[in-house]
């Protein structure tokens, strides 16, 4: 049987969609941030293929389809921030400047986290793309010398945890705007919160969708200079 | 025909991004670049909503997904998380609330002080 598995080629993709809407049922019915679909989803088939001893590569060889869309559905984003191009014009310095203020805050803490650690040079600069998404964040780190892997990790988990928390921080600090929300969730968490600011509202997706292209482009910028800050 | 018009127009969007991603030495991704062309010919009208609408949205829709096969391969990151996965956790999770909540704090601010219209007026003005 494992062999048959291992083989497969609709294995990987089939455990994913089966995985991922075991997760949407489990929201539906208990309604709690932790019960977030792609955390469930991504938990369950590591126990999954724990128990059943099969190795990542052979689960991604059937899986990477998946992955396969993820560049085309984010080139995708350009149509609802192209839908909210009135609002966006109105807004545009507001939003930019929010974004940039993100950023920035992002690069701070991380400083700060990383002297009260005392993290060395190299581990500081792995964790200073791990807000933006996987691809540049990639770029930035082998760029300055980090460790690449951990900073993959690092901007799943940012992704992960802040698709899971990106409406229950909005609600507990007042972020009232819908502009706000969007700009929020995807200048903190790329990609992966942005699907969650797409259920929140059109506004909030297209925002999202903006801030990953803008926050990618602004921290590649902003940290080289913080690379020499510690 | 149409969701195979609409994805093809999709698919060479990414692929303009992919050779501006090996023309141009910035760690940039072939996604990003896609993007700001799609909404540049949105935007010039060189292409019509129409033209990419219906296979966009389900793409979109289905986004989600996608990251599943990426964030599975956390469990081989555990050899090298291992010996720093608490400060480097902490880090993660922390700053991740903060840059959120101080984002949306900071843009409500910004809207609230003339560097743009607020949602409501936007919806009911004009």
């Amino acid at each position: 049987m494992r062999e048959i598995l291992l083989e497969s080629t609709y294995f990987g993709a089939m455990l994913s969609l089966a995985a991922y809407e075991i997760g949407v049922l489990m929201k539906k019915k208990f309604k709690l941030p932790i019960f977030n679909p792609m955390l469930i989803s991504v938990a369950l088939i590591i126990i999954i293929l724990i128990f059943c001893n099969i190795d990542y590569e052979s689960y991604y060889d059937g899986a990477q389809v998946l992955s396969y869309l993820l560049t085309p559905a984010t080139v995708c984003l350009a149509v609802p921030l192209y839908e909210q191009l009135e609002l966006l014009r109105r807004n545009i310095k507001a939003v930019f400047l929010g974004i940039a203020s993100g950023v920035v805050t992002s690069l701070l803490f991380v400083l700060l986290m990383s002297m009260l650690f005392h993290l060395d040079h190299k581990m500081y600069v792995t964790l200073l793309p791990k807000s933006i998404t996987t691809a540049i964040g990639i770029g930035v780190s082998e760029e300055l010398n980090g460790y690449v892997t951990i900073t993959v990790a690092v901007i799943m988990i940012t992704g992960i945890f802040g698709n899971m928390i990106g409406e229950g921080v909005c609600r507990l600090f007042h972020i009232k705007e819908p502009i706000s929300r969007g700009v929020a969730i995807g200048t903190a968490s790329h990609a992966m919160g942005t699907t969650k600011a797409m259920e929140l509202g059109e506004i909030e997706g297209a925002m999202s969708s903006l801030s990953i292209a803008v926050s990618g482009l602004l921290t590649v910028a902003g940290a080289t200079i913080f690379a020499s800050f510690l | 025909m149409k969701y195979v018009k609409q994805f093809g127009v999709i698919l060479f969007f990414s692929f303009l991004g992919e050779v501006l991603n090996a023309l141009i030495p910035l760690p940039i991704p072939a996604s990003i670049y896609g993007l700001l062309l799609l909404f540049t010919a949105l935007f010039t009208h060189i292409i019509s909503l129409e033209a990419v609408y219906d296979a966009a949205k389900f793409l979109i829709e289905i986004m989600p997904l996608m990251f599943i096969p990426a964030s599975v391969g956390l469990m081989t990151s555990w050899g090298i998380l291992k010996g720093v996965w608490l400060p480097v956790v902490v880090i993660t999770l922390l700053s991740t609330v903060v840059v959120m909540a101080v984002t949306g704090k900071c843009t409500d601010l910004f809207l609230k002080h003339g560097l743009g219209k607020s949602e409501n007026e936007t919806r009911t003005g004009i």
